[in-house]
């Protein structure tokens, strides 16, 4: 029923949801994530809880086609022992490309795509929203807090209001952050919906924080290599550049000194 | 050839007689890289350099993403998320080909704003500039099929959009607009088309620079001053100037180190701050985003695209002029393409007999303002026309039009300038003999 039900809603809205990202919603909250910041890498941990929320709650629609299995064990990320990737992949039934027949899951394998036709995949969507937008079009509010994608995911999981509405026989639900401020996708989170194994709290602003930065590791997954590469770049570059200095201010000082001397 | 008189690669061994006689590679090295330049040149003389080295890092980092990209619409997002994922530093590639697209068009700007507020342009130079505007289409050309490859949102309805300008053309447009989309919407022709052009135009970007380099050393740089270096003997030219290397190939790799510092700054914490974010998301013909908006480097023009609409007076005289041929939409697509084309008719526009900007008291406070009337193109481009938005694009794109055609030709009639140094050796010794000015302009 509730399937059936959701199914329609999110035909229906499928182009109204994709279609308007870009629109302005009410003022979104910054939330301090680890991988905030130069400096900032993943929560092992929390993107672990993250893969838990998705896994339990938001793959019953959802998809993630671009993301491979294997890369569940990788640094940086949720960095899962191989034995339990491997009993990961086995949860999903997979359409082999060759074969053609379905079989267990593979590391080699990405994640299903999205299996409700309307909900959409989940791979980019941290990086495909922004939260933060302005002042007046000056791009101030992305450069101190981030583009804020995850940031918006969390306002998403936890801004409904409750209120429900029904056009052209499907259900809409009211959510202040989404664009519009009707959304086709039912709360998936209603806080305790899932029982972390070290303890974390399962409250909803800890599930959607947690589920969140998960989608920003699918979206971003070289994020600590990219910030690594960036540290030795500017280390690099910026001694080169001290050097050159160097060696510029030496080259010209015999042309600077005369030109000194002329001038008296 | 009427060149600044320096020293020319004199062969001494066998060898390289030898080659010398039957190819002077080496000597066209050597006069290139020895060129006698201006020693007063500044800060603002960097930019060259800073645009060879962005074409050479596109060129590369391109050669190498087009190994594991796929033209085709159904292929082409996932292929791209293929190298930021599984290729070997594809991520990093892929970043710095995204943000080296930036790093190009600031350098651009500022290059040509330099030549802008210097009097580059001007006789002899007028060649140099105009190969120059060539260079800056093909960029934005380029650029703008670049931004198509990945198939976002934004690739697909951009595309949809600019092509759409030539739909505006009257009688030809249509057919126009069909043949350069290889069909009647943006598709596979499309992206195929466009990767291949998008291949193909960065080698003859590096073309035009051979030529636009090759055209600034027969007539010597230009310098702050805009006084020409002295071409009596030898010995007086080298008052004036020092050889490039090493004095200005040091000074211009300082300041690449130092601009290549903020480069990988920007691409290794915040790489995705330029771009927008529709664009993760794959192309959709049947979903349009909610605000079609090209990246920033496009802006300013994209607001004078958008400044002139049905209700401007302008508008719909030239409209009631032409028999409604000029409507509001060809209207605007004409003041874009004019836009540019003013900017490259600059050394006919300006009258003045003063070169550098430097000597000219009124030019330098228009000037300023067209720096800033760029800036606010910039931002009005990346709003909704809404509020005060279509106002501000009107004005500012005014301006625009108003700076070159009417003030430019005005101002070398009315203004009159205060004197340039005699020399450039007078201009350099004076900057570095007084103490208190130890900064460059």
């Amino acid at each position: 029923m509730m399937f059936k039900k959701l199914t329609t809603a999110a035909i229906v809205t499928l182009g109204l949801a994709t279609g308007a990202t870009a629109k302005e919603v009410g003022p979104i909250e910054n939330i301090d994530f680890s991988f905030d910041g130069p400096f900032g890498t993943y929560d092992q941990l929390q993107l672990q809880r993250g893969l838990q929320v998705y896994t339990e709650v938001c793959s019953a629609c959802h998809g993630l086609k671009y993301v491979p299995l294997r890369t569940l064990g990788d640094t940086g990320g949720p960095q899962l022992p191989e034995d339990q990737v491997r009993a990961y992949a086995k949860r999903f039934d997979i359409v082999d490309p060759e074969t053609g027949d379905t079989r267990p899951g593979k590391p080699t394998d990405k994640f299903p795509a999205s299996a409700l036709a309307g909900a959409p995949d989940l791979s980019l969507m941290a990086k495909a929203r922004a939260g933060f937008s302005g002042p007046m079009g000056l791009g101030i509010n992305q450069f101190l807090k981030g583009i804020g994608g995850a940031e918006h995911i969390v306002a998403i999981l936890d801004s409904y209001t409750g209120k429900e509405k029904t056009e052209y026989g499907a259900t809409l639900y009211e959510n202040t952050a989404f664009p519009g401020g009707w959304i086709a996708m039912a709360p998936p989170l209603a806080g305790e919906d899932v029982t972390f194994a070290d303890g974390a709290p399962n409250d909803l602003k800890s599930e959607s924080k947690d589920v969140a930065a998960f989608l920003m590791w699918t979206a971003e997954p070289k994020l600590s290599n990219r910030k690594e590469v960036g540290l030795l770049g500017i280390g690099f570059l910026g001694l080169l550049s001290v050097l050159l200095y160097l060696v510029n201010k030496r080259i010209w000082a015999p042309a600077k000194r005369k030109a000194k001397q002329a001038a008296k | 050839m009427a060149g600044i008189p320096h020293d020319h690669y004199e062969p001494k061994s066998n060898a390289e007689k030898w080659l010398h006689s039957r190819l002077p590679i080496v000597g066209l090295l050597y006069d290139t890289l020895m060129i006698p330049t201006p020693k007063n040149l500044n800060w603002m003389w960097i930019w060259g350099i800073v645009l060879t080295f962005a074409l050479v890092l596109q060129i590369a980092t391109g050669v190498v993403l087009a190994m594991h990209y796929t033209p085709d619409v159904s292929l082409a997002f996932a292929s791209v998320e293929g190298i930021m994922r599984d290729v070997n530093g594809g991520y990093m590639l892929r970043y710095v080909h995204m943000n080296g697209a930036s790093l190009f068009f600031v350098a651009v700007y500022l290059h040509i704003f330099r030549g802008l507020y210097y009097g580059s342009y001007k006789a002899p130079r007028e060649v140099t500039w105009i190969i120059g505007m060539l260079i800056y289409l093909l960029m934005m050309a380029t650029a703008f099929m670049g931004y198509v490859l990945p198939w976002g949102q934004m690739s697909f309805w951009g595309a949809t959009v600019i092509t759409g300008l030539f739909g505006a053309i009257p009688l030809v447009g249509e057919p126009i607009q069909t043949w350069l989309l290889g069909g009647p919407a943006v598709g596979n022709p499309t992206l195929n088309r466009f990767f291949s052009l998008h291949y193909l135009l960065p080698f003859v970007i590096a073309g035009l620079v051979a030529v636009h380099i090759w055209a600034f050393h027969t007539t010597g740089n230009n310098n702050p001053t805009g006084v020409e270096v002295r071409r009596g003997s030898k010995a007086e030219a080298e008052k004036d100037t020092l050889p490039f290397w090493p004095y200005f190939v040091i000074k211009d790799l300082f300041a690449l180190g130092v601009i290549l510092t903020i480069f990988f700054a920007v691409v290794g914490f915040m790489p995705n701050y330029l771009g927008d974010p529709v664009n993760y998301v794959e192309a959709n013909p049947l979903s349009t985003p909610a605000h079609i908006v090209p990246e920033w480097y496009f802006l300013p023009f994209y607001a004078i695209l958008r400044a002139f609409t049905a209700d401007v007076w302008a508008v719909q005289l030239t409209s009631f002029v032409t028999f409604g041929i000029v409507d509001a939409k060809l209207f605007g697509v004409l003041a874009m393409f004019g836009a540019i084309l003013v900017l490259a008719l600059v050394p006919w526009l300006d009258t003045s007999s003063v070169r550098s900007g430097r000597y000219r008291p009124m030019f330098k406070w228009w000037f300023a303002l067209l720096c800033l009337d760029f800036v606010v193109l910039t931002w009005a481009g990346s709003q909704g026309p809404e509020g005060l938005v279509p106002a501000i694009s009107l004005i500012a794109s005014t301006y625009w039009f108003v700076h070159f055609l009417v003030i430019l030709p005005l101002l070398g009639v009315i203004e009159k300038p205060t004197e340039p140094p005699a020399t450039i050796e007078d201009d350099f010794n004076a900057h570095y003999g007084s103490s208190q000015s130890k900064s460059a302009e």
